[in-house]
């Protein structure tokens, strides 16, 4: 007897079964496209709402509920559990879901009458309806099956444009990837279900009898080391980093958000669970590795964006830098939790999950804006670009939003996240380890070079592509985007605003999770000054408020402005000066290439990079060139380090193995003998 | 002057000791490596008198002119000298690249840090937090003799390898005894006599001071 | 009350002085190349020139164009609000920490950076690209010296620092000598003095800032000049609230603030001497021997943050 009552769960188990729904009525009305795109996506929104509403609820809350269904093994059904740091996730994947939705209501009907779009409207459900699964599962039977369900779904989503070889090579590596962190996901899930009843029976895999047991040290560095290697497969931590920047950019941008801005936090959400809630006990050095790991991938990720031309390829690889910002503060809550300091260990978690939400906010809203500069010049090549913010000023203005929000300007949210992050670094001399005391804070050195980087990339993304003249070759008509995708932007960038600006409030609300995972509260003394200043540990210590600057930014303005225009000089328009040579072309600006050379140049020792100037002599004269030749190619050397080794080495022990295949049926039948006299020798 | 005080200038001094260390490491000249090193000396030689006023070992204000004779004034003159009458190029040429050099040399600093932290922990010397630095400065000097071609770069990279070694003795037990200071100072004396003749001999054979050259004294295999 | 008094005092202050410190800094440059200086007044006049001059805007100006310049400006007011001239009782001092502070300069740096991309000229994006590598690199260098001082003072708000700097109890460290060491070098980078960038030519193979302002006329050139003098100013006042706190007023007796604004002028006037010193010791360095100038500054912080985990 099922009781309907109104509670977080059964909510969220209505997105899900509304999801699900969702993608019955896409395979019902795919001959009727027009009718299908708006049907589905206001679902899938209406859904996404609903999972935000959970999820709040329960961080509201605090306490946790949980449910079996009637599904699944025998002897394990599937169990659901929505506790506050389920519920954080769900509000996070909800929350973007959400704006994506109302954005794809407007992307997708760019696609009708150019492809069939059924199928991604069929798997975008399935891909939400997966990642709402995936941290409401309870144990570890269902968790791999909704992980599975994301993974697949996003697979044939990065798929959808199918007719380009380089789009079925990047979903091919996508989804090799995936499944390598799967099975490291699914052994690290296997030793902890062993270790918690043995493997008589399967009540092992339930999360909550993992919870119960006792894990022996070693057992349980083999769990988390499977678990943070699958995971960060998923998440993209370099050195696992290598399929994102392929498989992101080829996705419809509407997925790309979806994929970039919370289908990696569905990682950091499998790395905390295992970590803190699972397996519990935690030694220094695994925070450690944690840490390192993030600031290598915060670093190279957003290098690797500064180099990029492509304007969704950049966006990609800025989400490794940012996972790795996630990293940094999981790391350093792991280092503090496993030397008891709770509150330090609270702040630093509380700054890793709010950088989640932010990312989630500003990486999808770029994305959501690469999108629509997609649809509108059909171009990814910002070299191609330029001056759109003319012809495209909402775009334009709401892109550059989440450009200074996630180059950690104040008063946007970027900011906030980091700040807490730099905050945690500081709190090193609090640790007994020399070691570490000493290590920690050159990290937060790098993190500044990182966040320095982000800036500069981010000049350049906006800067090529929206600012200056149309650098592209043929005149395309450009327009501004139609409402729906200028709506959910807005609404994003306002999340982006806000969160920025009231960083207490939603720290007020998420304490409970840093709460019960870490066991030290930050709310009292973050809001110790009242709501508008946020002071982690002590207001004398450090404190920022994102809504004075704000609006004493926009006060200094205001009065500047209004002095200024008391008795205003002319404007007067005309054309740029040209040093008195011939008119200025569109070729003579700075492109994607051309700004990011002095960058290039002092870090390009971590890159394989190939430089080619090839000069095109001319008839009449040698010393005239005609034209001159410009090829650059940079690629990562991960790529040659571990991916090549790796991908030759499956490739030769393939032809070994090959080679049992002769295509004679009696030796067939030899192997099946052979192997049946082995088994019957085995169970014997 | 209070131990206070007394403390605060040993750690100036190790300081500008681990500074100059770094500033030899960054330094592309070779007169300008000279005179870098002439100032550790004159550092250490100040430390070391300093330590033996507050320690009350009288002996080392012996090492401490000793050190100021020798490292600030003789050895300098000498490698001066040695570059003037070979008429060598003022450059430093390096292995590996100087900024790559100076991130070694700070995972140095920081290991030597670990290593001797549970020293700190035992010793009751106020000039115990020193001895990370001291250690440090060893390995850099033998960083620099790995990174550097130029023979007299490394030869230089030896003394402040021997610099090092002096101060970790001084901060760790305040000081060797006197008659093994003597010796060592003798040693290191000598040792730059026979470089010096070497270094004729090598630039004679070779017409370079690069010591990649001295790989064609192998046999060809 | 008090609190606010001072506060618009120190805006005050920040807006009115930093083109005399300017002019000052002028003045002795000239003395010290044995030239003829203009008055200390001159930069006054140079924006009233300019205030009322008209505009001229190129065609493709957007509004990043037109906004940068308020936006510059008043991030400028801002952080003269916050940083610890006078004294340390700021009402808005809880606003921002110093690491606020570094970002509220680089949001400034950021919207100039795209203001010099937006006519579409070489000048322009030259500028901005040269810009945002100095400031990739300065940046971090910059945060590593106040983590240091921040780190030995356990606390990241400035009026706490000069509190804990200021006390008698506190001693000179070595740490916090390399801090200043490396401080004084990103100022040098951050404000565009010499070895980095010379605010006085117009040469297109060295200008960086001027090459991003290059299209700004009239009142906009007008307030970017005008808060490029502040932003000068105000490294050096947070230099000194961080290393040299000596004068700022600790407690909240009123009496103390004519006090705090003589050792202000004092120590701005001595820090022109220092700046014009290095600056005539010292020619313009090509782009790429900045990242040594830079790694130095770097290196600098790295060994009084290694220093102050193994020294104090």
């Amino acid at each position: 007897m099922i009781q309907l009552t109104l509670t977080p769960l059964n909510l969220a188990s209505f997105a899900i079964i509304l999801l699900l729904a969702q993608t019955a009525i896409a395979s019902i009305l795919r001959k009727n496209e027009r009718l299908m795109v708006p049907v589905c996506f206001a679902l899938s929104s209406a859904a996404s709402f609903a999972a935000t509403a959970a999820g709040v609820w329960t961080v509201g809350l605090g306490s946790s509920s949980s449910a079996v269904m009637a599904l699944g093994l025998p002897g394990l059904p599937f169990h659901l559990r929505l506790d506050p740091l389920s519920g954080y996730f769900l509000g996070l994947i909800g929350l973007l879901s959400f704006f994506v939705s109302i954005y794809s209501i407007g992307y997708v009907k760019g696609f009708i009458g150019h492809r069939p779009i059924a199928r991604l409207c069929i798997f975008y459900g399935l891909f939400i309806a997966g990642m709402f699964m995936v941290v409401l599962a309870d144990d570890a039977l269902f968790f791999l099956i909704s992980w599975e369900t994301m993974a697949a779904a996003s697979y044939f989503l990065v798929m959808f444009e199918d007719e380009r070889v380089e789009n079925r090579r990047a979903a091919f590596l996508y989804i090799v990837v995936a499944h390598v962190g799967a099975v490291a996901i699914l052994l690290a899930f296997g030793v902890m279900a062993g270790l918690a009843t043995g493997f008589d029976n399967f009540s092992g895999f339930t999360f909550d009898a993992m919870r119960q047991a006792d894990f022996p040290p070693e057992w349980a560095t083999v769990a988390f080391l499977l678990a943070f290697f699958g995971f960060g497969a998923k998440a993209g931590i370099v050195p696992m980093h290598v399929w994102l920047p392929e498989a992101h950019p080829v996705a419809p941008s509407n997925v790309s958000a979806l994929m970039s801005g919370v289908m990696l936090k569905t990682a950091v959400y499998g790395i905390l669970r295992v970590t803190f809630d699972l397996i519990k006990i935690i030694p220094w050095w695994w925070g450690a590795l944690v840490l390192a790991l993030g600031i290598i991938s915060a670093l190279m990720g957003i290098l690797y964006a500064m180099m990029e031309k492509d304007l969704k390829r950049l966006l990609a690889y800025s989400s490794v830098e940012n996972i790795g910002i996630i990293m940094i503060g999981v790391g350093m809550a792991m280092v503090f939790k496993s030397f008891g300091q709770g509150i330090f260990a609270a702040l630093a978690l509380i700054a890793a999950l709010y950088h989640a939400v932010n990312h989630a906010m500003f990486k999808g809203l770029l994305f959501m804006g690469a999108g629509a500069v997609l649809h509108a010049t059909h171009e990814r090549n910002m070299e191609e670009m330029g001056g759109l913010i003319h012809k495209m000023p909402w775009t334009a203005a709401l892109f550059l939003i989440g450009c200074v929000s996630i180059s950690a300007l104040p008063p946007f949210n970027g900011f906030v996240s980091e700040w807490l992050t730099f905050q945690a670094f500081l709190l090193s001399p609090a640790l007994p380890s020399p070691l570490m005391k000493l290590l920690m804070p050159l990290g937060a050195a790098l993190l500044a070079l990182t966040a320095a980087l982000a800036a500069a990339c981010f000049v350049k993304a906006f800067g090529v592509t929206f600012l200056g003249n149309w650098r592209g070759r043929h005149r395309t008509q450009v327009q501004e985007t139609c409402w729906p995708i200028r709506i959910a932007m807005g609404m994003a960038a306002t999340s982006c605003l806000l969160l920025g600006i009231l960083p207490t409030v939603f720290i007020d609300w998420m304490d409970v999770i840093a709460e019960q995972l870490t066991g030290g509260k930050l709310a009292t003394s973050a809001g110790a000054v009242g709501w508008m200043w946020l002071t982690p540990i002590a207001p004398e210590r450090a404190s920022y408020s994102g809504l004075v600057v704000f609006s004493g930014i926009l006060a200094v303005y205001a009065i500047v402005y209004i002095i200024l225009h008391v008795n205003p000089g002319k404007i007067r328009r005309g054309h740029v000066w040209d040093c008195g040579f011939e008119k200025l072309t569109n070729r003579m600006q700075y492109n994607a290439i051309s700004f990011s050379m002095p960058i290039r140049r002092i870090f390009g020792f971590l890159f394989n990079i190939k430089e080619e100037v090839r000069l095109v002599p001319q008839q009449a004269h040698s010393a005239f060139p005609q034209k001159l030749i410009y090829s650059l190619r940079i690629r990562d050397r991960f790529w040659n380090w571990i991916y090549k080794p790796v991908a030759d080495a499956s490739f030769w022990l393939s032809r070994r193995v090959g080679r049992l295949q002769q295509g004679r049926i009696n030796t067939y039948l030899i192997y099946s003998f052979v192997t049946i006299i082995l088994l019957l020798l085995f169970v014997r | 002057m209070n131990i206070q005080t007394i403390t605060q200038i040993n750690s100036f001094l190790a300081a500008f000791v681990l500074l100059t260390a770094f500033g030899m490491l960054a330094q592309k000249k070779i007169n300008s490596l000279i005179h870098l090193f002439t100032w550790q000396g004159l550092f250490l030689s100040i430390n070391t008198a300093i330590v033996g006023y507050v320690a009350g070992r009288h002996h080392l204000y012996i090492s401490s002119v000793l050190t100021l004779a020798l490292k600030v004034i003789l050895l300098p003159y000498i490698l001066h000298l040695l570059i003037a009458r070979l008429k060598i190029r003022k450059d430093v040429e390096t292995i590996v690249n100087i900024p790559a050099t100076m991130l070694i040399g700070i995972a140095l600093v920081i290991f030597s840090y670990h290593l001797t932290a549970p020293v700190r922990e035992l010793s009751t010397f106020i000039t115990r937090s020193t001895l990370a630095i001291a250690l440090a400065t060893v390995m850099i000097g033998l960083l620099m003799m790995i990174t550097r071609k130029h023979a007299v770069t490394q030869i230089i990279g030896f003394l402040a390898m021997e610099n090092g070694l002096f101060f970790a003795a001084t901060s760790a037990t305040y000081g060797m005894p006197l008659v093994v200071e003597l010796g060592v100072a003798l040693d290191v004396l000598i040792a730059a006599f026979i470089f010096g003749m070497f270094f004729f001999q090598i630039h004679t054979t070779f017409d370079s001071l690069d010591v990649d050259q001295m790989a064609r004294l192998k046999e060809e295999s | 009350m008090a609190g606010f008094i001072i506060e618009i005092l120190q805006i005050a202050l920040v807006i009115g002085l930093a083109p005399i410190f300017a002019g000052w800094v002028k003045m002795l440059k000239c003395w010290s190349q044995g030239r003829s200086s203009p008055s200390i007044l001159q930069p006054y006049r140079n924006l009233l020139k300019l205030f009322s001059k008209d505009i001229i805007l190129a065609e493709n100006a957007s509004w990043i164009f037109r906004f940068t310049p308020y936006l510059v400006f008043g991030t400028g007011v801002l952080v003269s609000a916050i940083i610890p001239l006078l004294s340390t009782d700021l009402p808005l001092a809880l606003t921002a920490d110093v690491i606020v502070l570094v970002s509220l300069f680089a949001i400034a740096r950021f919207f100039t950076a795209l203001a010099g991309m937006d006519i579409g000229t070489a000048f322009g994006g030259m500028g901005s690209s040269r810009e945002m590598m100095i400031a990739s690199i300065s940046e971090p260098a910059m945060l590593m010296a106040i983590f240091t001082v921040s780190l030995s003072c356990g606390s990241t708000s400035l009026s706490r620092i000069v509190e804990v700097i200021y006390s008698p109890a506190s001693v000179i460290k070595p740490s916090l000598a390399f801090a200043f060491i490396a401080f004084v070098l990103i100022t040098l980078a951050e404000t565009g003095r010499v070895p980095v960038d010379n605010p006085a030519t117009h040469l297109e193979l060295t200008m960086v800032h001027e090459a991003m302002i290059l299209e700004y006329s009239g009142r906009h050139l007008a307030l970017i000049e005008w808060a490029g003098m502040m932003k000068l100013f105000l490294f050096i006042s947070l230099g000194v609230a961080l290393f040299a706190p000596v004068g700022i007023a600790v407690s909240t007796n009123p009496a103390g603030i004519p006090l705090a604004f003589v050792y202000l002028s004092l120590k701005l006037g001595f820090s022109g001497i220092v700046i014009v010193l290095i600056e005539t010791g010292l020619a313009k360095m090509r782009l790429f021997r900045l990242t040594e100038f830079l790694g130095a500054a770097f290196l600098m912080a790295t060994l009084g943050m290694l220093s102050f985990f193994m020294l104090e």
